[in-house]
């Protein structure tokens, strides 16, 4: 954990600290586990889009096809008796087409990755409403899916199964990010793309990768939207959850620029929003505002983050100055 | 270069400009101490000294950027301790910076006037085209430059737009123009154009301060060479005492040996071939040339012949219009980087920091980048074996870094392409190229790259060096290709190795009686 995660880390137990005094139903069992499950719902489709932000893209397209999966998901178990694990295997299945998609578009004809994936979010959403007519897909009263619901609405001694998966899936990612060799070239790509290619690295395969990972996460993370909500109306279902994705990993020390950030800053960011969505409610502000108090606390987030990273560049070259050594700063100052 | 017109002696007329006991440290780096100067009308000084010698600090107090902390500026006898920007510009201190600040899209006179527009007046009040035009027209024909004041900017060569910047500088009155590495990036025969205008300037009684890591072209120009080292004034070198040799042994602090080398063994078998090949910049013409094990190749050429995208070619960067590569009697056709990176074909790019190396990596990632194979177990990173790998590397190519975790930003450009040529190093390579190999890195660096080249070649790798340096061409090549237009224009042979011959097939002449072509 670096330096930069530790701060989150503290400032999200002040927050904490802070709406339990004001309010300490914070600390209820139920609250804390509502909060977990909402955490790890958004975490994965979060998880997700930190491995295309890593490249240097975006994927807008997450919260339409939060909302084409749950329909497709839920039309499929609910009214096509397909079992649920091909279900679910089918899903999987659209997120490697897609993300194949996305991401072919992007490396193999040069898309830029804002276009490519606000189409998505376009076209996705569209197909979901033509899909149901724009009505709702649910469940017929008393039809029940135990082993399905247990795995993903589901609590294992208290704690939800999506927060679970969450912890799983990020041990994984994890590793994959930080300690393979795929992980590498991602952050060299992201980093410099062109200095990685010439390097004879594949950069087309890794990002293209990149965002069929953004997209299997994505739909795991629909599935669990989709049984924890349980009807999915396709015009409002999953609308804005790209940009809490992104909001979490900017949050979290993701630079939009690509090559910086780690899957604790994801986690991290995405308790952290989560932590304010509670904190929203609890403290009596007004639901409408919910919004305003998540955008000013991302903006002075980054702003701070940035503010005191130049501050510490600054010091670290006036000590330098002190004790007369040659000193390393980012930028060399003379010559 | 100076014509026969100007041989004003520079003792004669008063300096106008004067530095004295200059300072100026930054945290940890005095960047110059005890620096003192003087600049007379129509003098051209050659200012030389190494990457990190104080010449940008110079620059800097002289464009009034910086104001030093000790010692006095005189300008035409008013003493003062620092300069502003307001007060350099009134001074007639005018600046042509590596890189160009123009604008494309713009035409030459309204690049010259940018800002300080002559208006028709009146209701509208609209930029006067015609008079800017007229304003301009003769600033240029001072500079002898062959384009009008409305040729757009993007139509311009390099040295032209550099002559531009010149012709900016002169609208303003300039007394004193300095010249930061205006020959780094251009071609041959583009410098020659340089130095000309140089002396057109001293014929107009302009002071010239002339930046150069190339110091043939110094040589050429030069009034009188101000060589800075650690900060400090190394030397002064009079007309008659200016010699390749005294520089460098000044920049350096000690003798440099020849940096002409010979090859331990005579050339041996093909390495590589290029079989008629045509790349997409010059697709009408076809190249052909041979690369062989323990020889150095030097491929010279202007500027935009099609040298780098040749060597892109090769390495599986951009695509290939014709023709074929062979690898030891084999076709080779890559159409991807991995794939020249798997059988030992390696560039070391031109542009270093934008192609070569990671800068926000540390040296032991930059190093390991393309040969994950080897530092991995399975599909992880062995952080161990990554290490030790860059460790070897670094002490046998003396990167100079605390240690290999080192930020590859944090190097000198010298480090920097050492880390670059270290991981092709850590593999095994058959070919390497280089392209443009010393661009901006300084005199010492310069000859130990050099020496790792030869070094290479002596290995029995076959090696292609891309440059545009004169005296790196005929100083570390065993056989020279000239390139013209997308395609070879000659070899030479060591015992042609003259200016003039290189100069000749650059332009696409054939060479003089005697010469193979």
């Amino acid at each position: 954990m670096n330096k930069k995660d530790l701060g989150l880390l503290i400032l999200i137990i002040v927050v904490g600290a802070v709406v339990t005094l004001m309010n300490s139903r914070f600390l209820l069992p139920v609250n804390i586990a509502n909060t977990a499950n909402l955490v790890g719902m958004f975490g994965l489709s979060a998880l997700g889009q930190a491995f295309v932000i890593i490249t240097g893209g975006i994927e807008l397209s997450v919260g339409s096809m939060i909302a084409l999966v749950g329909v497709l998901f839920v039309d499929f178990i609910a009214n096509h008796n397909i079992p649920w694990p091909v279900a679910v295997l089918l899903m999987l299945l659209l997120a490697v087409v897609v993300g194949l998609f996305h991401g072919l578009l992007i490396t193999k004809l040069k898309m830029q990755p804002f276009v490519v994936t606000l189409c998505g979010l376009l076209f996705y959403r569209g197909i979901a409403r033509f899909y149901t007519q724009d009505s709702t897909a649910g469940f017929a009263f008393g039809q029940s899916f135990p082993d399905l619901e247990f795995l993903t609405a589901g609590r294992f001694y208290g704690v939800p199964n999506s927060f679970i998966a969450l912890l799983i899936l990020s041990a994984i990612m994890w590793v994959v990010l930080h300690r393979s060799v795929f992980g590498r070239y991602l952050y060299a790509v992201g980093k410099n793309e062109e200095a990685a290619r010439f390097s004879g690295i594949k950069t087309w395969q890794v990002i293209v990768a990149a965002y069929v990972i953004c997209q299997l996460l994505t739909i795991v993370s629909a599935i669990y939207f989709a049984m924890y909500t349980r009807s999915i109306s396709p015009s409002s279902h999953g609308n804005f959850y790209e940009l809490y994705a992104i909001a979490a990993a900017v949050l979290g020390g993701f630079s939009l620029k690509g090559g910086e950030g780690s899957i604790i800053g994801a986690l991290l960011g995405v308790v952290l929003l989560q932590e304010l969505q509670n904190l929203v409610i609890l403290v009596g502000i007004p639901s409408s505002l919910n919004f305003a108090v998540m955008g000013g606390v991302i903006l002075i987030g980054v702003l701070v983050d940035q503010q005191w990273s130049s501050f510490r560049d600054r010091r670290r070259i006036l000590e330098a100055a002190k004790t007369n050594a040659p000193a390393r700063p980012e930028s060399t100052p003379a010559q | 270069m100076t014509s026969a017109a100007v041989s004003v002696a520079p003792t004669e007329a008063d300096p106008f400009l004067v530095l004295a006991g200059i300072r100026k440290a930054y945290p940890g780096v005095v960047a110059l101490s005890g620096f003192s100067m003087q600049v007379r009308p129509g003098e051209v000084i050659g200012l030389v000294g190494e990457n990190g010698a104080g010449k940008s600090t110079l620059m800097k107090i002289l464009g009034g950027v910086v104001a030093p902390e000790a010692g006095t500026i005189t300008i035409d006898g008013v003493e003062q301790p620092a300069l502003s920007v307001a007060d350099s510009m009134r001074a007639g201190i005018a600046f042509v910076h590596q890189e160009l600040n123009l604008f494309d899209n713009l035409d030459v006179a309204a690049n010259v006037y940018i800002g300080r527009e002559p208006r028709t007046g009146g209701l509208f009040n609209i930029v006067d085209t015609g008079r800017q035009r007229q304003l301009v027209a003769p600033l240029l024909k001072r500079l002898g430059a062959n384009f009008s004041p409305a040729t757009p900017v993007a139509a311009l060569s390099l040295a032209q737009r550099q002559m531009v910047e010149i012709a900016k500088a002169l609208s303003m009155n300039a007394r004193l123009v300095i010249l930061d590495e205006p020959t780094s990036s251009l071609p041959l025969s583009e410098t020659a154009k340089l130095l000309d205008v140089i002396a057109a300037l001293k014929a107009d009684g302009i002071a010239v301060i002339f930046i150069s890591h190339r110091l043939n072209e110094i040589e050429q120009s030069a009034d009188r060479v101000v060589v800075l080292r650690d900060g400090k004034l190394a030397g002064t070198l009079d007309k008659a005492e200016i010699e390749h040799d005294r520089m460098v042994k000044l920049m350096i602090g000690r003798d440099l040996k020849a940096q002409t080398s010979a090859p331990a063994n005579p050339p041996g078998a093909v390495a590589m071939s290029v079989v008629g090949v045509r790349t997409g910049s010059f697709p009408a013409q076809q190249v052909s040339l041979e690369l062989r094990n323990g020889e150095i190749l030097g491929l010279a050429g202007l500027v935009g012949s099609g040298r780098t995208e040749l060597a892109r070619t090769m390495f599986g960067i951009d695509p290939i219009f014709g023709g074929h590569f062979e690898l030891a009697g084999a076709r080779f056709l890559p159409t991807h980087a991995s794939q020249a990176v798997a059988r030992g074909v390696f560039l070391v790019p031109e542009d270093r920091k934008g192609e070569g190396v990671l800068l926000d990596l540390p040296i032991a990632q930059n190093i390991s980048l393309p040969n994950m194979a080897d530092n991995a177990r399975g599909l992880l990173v062995a952080g161990d074996k990554e290490n030790a790998t860059a460790e070897i590397q670094r002490r046998n190519l003396g990167i100079k870094a605390p240690s290999v975790a080192t930020r590859a930003g944090a190097l000198s450009g010298g480090n920097q392409q050492k880390v670059v040529l270290a991981k092709w190093l850590a593999m095994e390579p058959r070919v390497i190229i280089f392209d443009e190999p010393t661009r901006g890195i300084d005199v010492g660096a310069k000859s130990e790259i050099y020496r790792l080249m030869r070094a290479l070649s002596d290995s029995g790798v076959a090696v292609l060096m891309i440059s545009s340096d004169m005296e790196e061409v005929m100083g570390v090549s065993d056989r020279i290709a000239v390139m013209h237009e997308g395609r070879i224009s000659g070899f030479l042979s060591r015992d042609q190795f003259t200016e003039e011959n290189v100069l000749l097939l650059a332009v696409g002449k054939s060479l003089k009686s005697g010469a193979r072509a």
